[in-house]
């Protein structure tokens, strides 16, 4: 009798482990809170501001994934990863969700077990020098000395781009975004790498950002995006079409400044109508409530609102839309249709 | 008919297992035993469980596969498009020298600090004490910190030194000593300098052998033989002879300012530096400790005696003191060996590249195995220090006490 309630319970406790991957979507619910993965500090992808609120494009995306599941943006726990960390963070289940400029590649798709629900910012591998030193093009950095986030894709890229160049570098290996800066400014190193969004931004944080240009190579592709373990599809989704809500809300011209109005009843554009949910059940389909989306979109604006606010060219990080403009307007960004 | 009570005899009763205290530490024991086991076999299965409800497996096969990603600092062959095997392999050698390095270092400081620590001149006696107590009392990390981030901001970088109006220049216009490390001059081999090298070994074995016979001398005849001019002589004499004879064949290849750095030359990396100078003072401190203690614990009774034999200061150190004292010093110091060891995993701080930076940085980031590369480091660090241990122990057993 004993005996059987010991092995029991065991058996109980070693399939709850093994079940724990699924039903993310419950336990984000049961527990009230999104736990999210963000970088360690990226100003303008995500960082906590003067009074200790996280703000950022990143983000952004996370407190729309709250807003749709929970109905609230505040409720997100946000984990600051390093890119050595992360994984490990999103496999063990101590999030739910990394949103941290993390680059949708092969492997980690298909080896590491991963979902990435689509991508929020195209990005490319760049490299930032001292105006001082004179050089214009990447492959005059012979000899040079480069400081390196390790553990990303970025590591791999510039071993690749120096070997095909058949130039030599001097490859100094940095952990956080926060540790390079010192590095570089003290003249550690000659050139910094990471993706090109994250060369502006670090350079924006510096004391004279004139003093330091980015060169015009881009020596990889970077599609960044929210990314979830494999296997939680109901999950996945709700992860996927909360992007692409954002997304199209631009697409279709849904903005914070108009939502209030075009959600209180259907109006004419039924694509409007069934991204709000006055129209449709694809609120329920995903297992949330009907005005999902809408909450999603009232959490920071539209995918625009979110990329003006934080990394926009009118603030210091001053980033154009460039490859992430609209398909309509010549970028990359193109939503599957809602219906 | 009286009945007696005969002691208890045979009778084995399951109850004695818990009542009878010859059988109840072994109950106990076995069953913490099964249950320890339990708790691991739960443990195991678990991970199993779970590694294969996520898809995973162990697997080893990504060793073979090529890194893709570079190191700087390779003391063997090592390109992007080596293995993740030969990337380890690169960091164990890289973990290995900051630790030979740094063991070295921290035990001369560490010696040098526990005498003088002990030393009756009360201004150096408090200047040992505030040295111990400071890096003892600081962790390790934030001493490598400090150390890497003054290094890179006081000396001055390559970029300093060019120019007409350089506000740095190289000492002796041979050693540069920048942010980024310090470049040496570095000898280069050129055909015949095995002779000269040769040459070298044989006046170290002719040095050897000189004294040898000194001593014998001495003991034998009681003949004292100058044994420092000769040694000195034999020293330089032949080298210098045989490397002009050979038509100098070791030449110097000195660094200089090539592009964005220094080039040719040795070049001790500011990373490597500050790890083994961090790591050096921070275990010195713990050695210091242990060698005041080795002093302390051998009777003043013997100092006194050594010096009415009429010994002076620093003879009764060397000869009476510390070769006593060693008995107690070695087995502590043993485990300043292991922590130095495995302190050194804190590397990736500034960016050395390590056996945990290599293999378990990069290489675990960039093929997920996270399992199969901690479990290689584990073994790898253990290997080491038991291998560390062992050596020690050899050593120990040498000085130790012998009884007879």
């Amino acid at each position: 009798m004993k005996k059987s309630v010991f092995f029991g319970a065991m058996t109980v406790a070693s399939l709850a482990a093994g079940v724990a991957a699924a039903g993310t979507l419950d336990d984000v619910k049961a527990r009230g809170k999104l736990n999210c993965g963000v970088t360690t500090g990226l100003v303008g992808f995500a960082a906590p501001d003067a009074n200790g609120e996280w703000q950022g494009f990143d983000v952004g995306v996370c407190r729309a994934i709250a807003a749709a599941v929970l109905g609230d943006p505040k409720a997100v726990e946000f984990v600051p990863t390093t890119g050595k960390t992360r994984f490990t963070a999103l496999a063990s289940g101590e999030i739910d969700v990394l949103a941290r400029n993390t680059t949708w590649t092969f492997s980690r798709d298909v080896d590491l077990k991963f979902e990435f629900a689509g991508v929020n910012y195209y990005d490319g591998q760049g490299f930032m020098v001292p105006k001082a030193l004179g050089v214009s093009s990447a492959k005059e950095l012979d000899g040079a000395t480069v400081c390196i986030q390790t553990g990303t894709t970025t590591e791999l890229n510039l071993a690749d781009f120096f070997r095909t160049n058949n130039i030599s570098y001097e490859p100094v290996p940095i952990e956080t975004n926060a540790e390079a800066q010192p590095l570089y400014l003290e003249g550690a190193c000659d050139v910094y790498t990471t993706d090109a969004s994250g060369l502006a931004a670090t350079r924006a944080a510096f004391e004279n950002p004139g003093d330091h240009v980015v060169l015009p190579e881009i020596i990889s592709k970077e599609p960044l995006g929210p990314l979830v373990r494999h296997g939680d599809n109901e999950w996945g989704d709700v992860v996927r079409w909360t992007l692409n809500a954002l997304i199209a809300a631009e697409e279709v011209g849904i903005t914070s400044a108009n939502i209030a109005e075009l959600g209180a009843a259907a109006g004419n554009n039924p694509e409007i109508n069934r991204i709000l949910g006055t129209e449709g059940t694809l609120g329920e389909m995903l297992g949330l409530s009907a005005d999902w989306a809408k909450n999603a979109i009232m959490a920071g604006g539209n995918y625009a609102e979110i990329f003006e606010k934080n990394i926009g060219e009118n603030t210091p990080i001053g980033l154009s839309r460039g490859l992430n403009a609209q398909w309509t307007d010549g970028g990359l960004l193109y939503v599957p249709p809602f219906r | 008919m009286t009945t007696l009570s005969d002691p208890p005899k045979g009778g084995f009763r399951v109850s004695m297992l818990i009542n009878d205290t010859r059988y109840r530490s072994y109950t106990f024991q076995f069953i913490a035993l099964i249950a320890l086991i339990a708790a691991f076999a739960y443990l195991g299965s678990n991970l199993i469980a779970n590694l294969k409800a996520a898809g995973l497996n162990i697997s080893y096969r990504f060793l073979g596969e090529p890194a893709g990603y570079d190191i700087n600092q390779r003391l063997i062959e090592y390109t992007s498009q080596s293995t993740h095997m030969r990337a380890a392999v690169v960091g164990m050698l890289n973990t290995l020298l900051v630790a030979v390095v740094a063991c070295f270092f921290a035990t001369v400081i560490g010696v040098i600090v526990g005498v003088l620590r002990l030393s009756n001149n009360w201004l150096v006696n408090k200047l040992m004490g505030v040295y111990v107590e400071i890096f003892r009392n600081v962790p390790v990390l934030i001493w490598i910190l400090i150390i890497m981030a003054v290094f890179v901001a006081v000396l001055p970088q390559p970029r300093e030194f060019r120019g007409d109006d350089a506000t740095a220049s190289m000492v002796f216009g041979s050693f540069a000593f920048t942010g980024r490390g310090f470049y040496f001059p570095k000898p280069v081999f050129g055909p015949g300098s095995l002779f000269v090298v040769l040459t070298f070994a044989a006046s170290l074995v002719g040095i050897w052998g000189y004294r040898r016979y000194a001593k014998q001398q001495l003991f034998d005849h009681g003949r004292m033989v100058s044994t420092l001019w000769p040694s000195i002589g034999l020293f330089f004499v032949p080298v210098i002879a045989m490397f002009f004879i050979m038509g100098q064949p070791i030449t110097l290849d000195y660094p200089a300012l090539k592009g964005f750095n220094f080039q040719g030359g040795i070049y001790a990396r500011n990373s490597f530096i500050a790890l083994t100078f961090a790591l050096s003072i921070y275990t010195a401190a713990f050695i210091a400790e242990n060698v005041r203690a080795g002093i302390l614990a051998i009777s003043t009774g013997q100092t006194e005696a050594a010096a009415s034999l009429g010994l002076r200061p620093g003879r009764i150190m060397n000869l009476v003191i510390l070769p006593q004292a060693l008995r107690v010093i070695i087995p502590p110091l043993i485990s300043q060996y292991l922590n130095i060891t495995k302190n050194s995993s804190l590397a990736i701080a500034v960016g050395y590249m390590d056996v945990t930076g290599t293999l378990g940085g990069i290489t675990l980031n960039q093929t997920g195995r996270a399992i199969e590369t901690v479990l290689l480091l584990m073994a790898f660090y253990l290997v080491i220090s038991l291998s560390i241990s062992a050596v020690m122990n050899v050593y120990n057993n040498s000085v130790k006490l012998k009884e007879r």
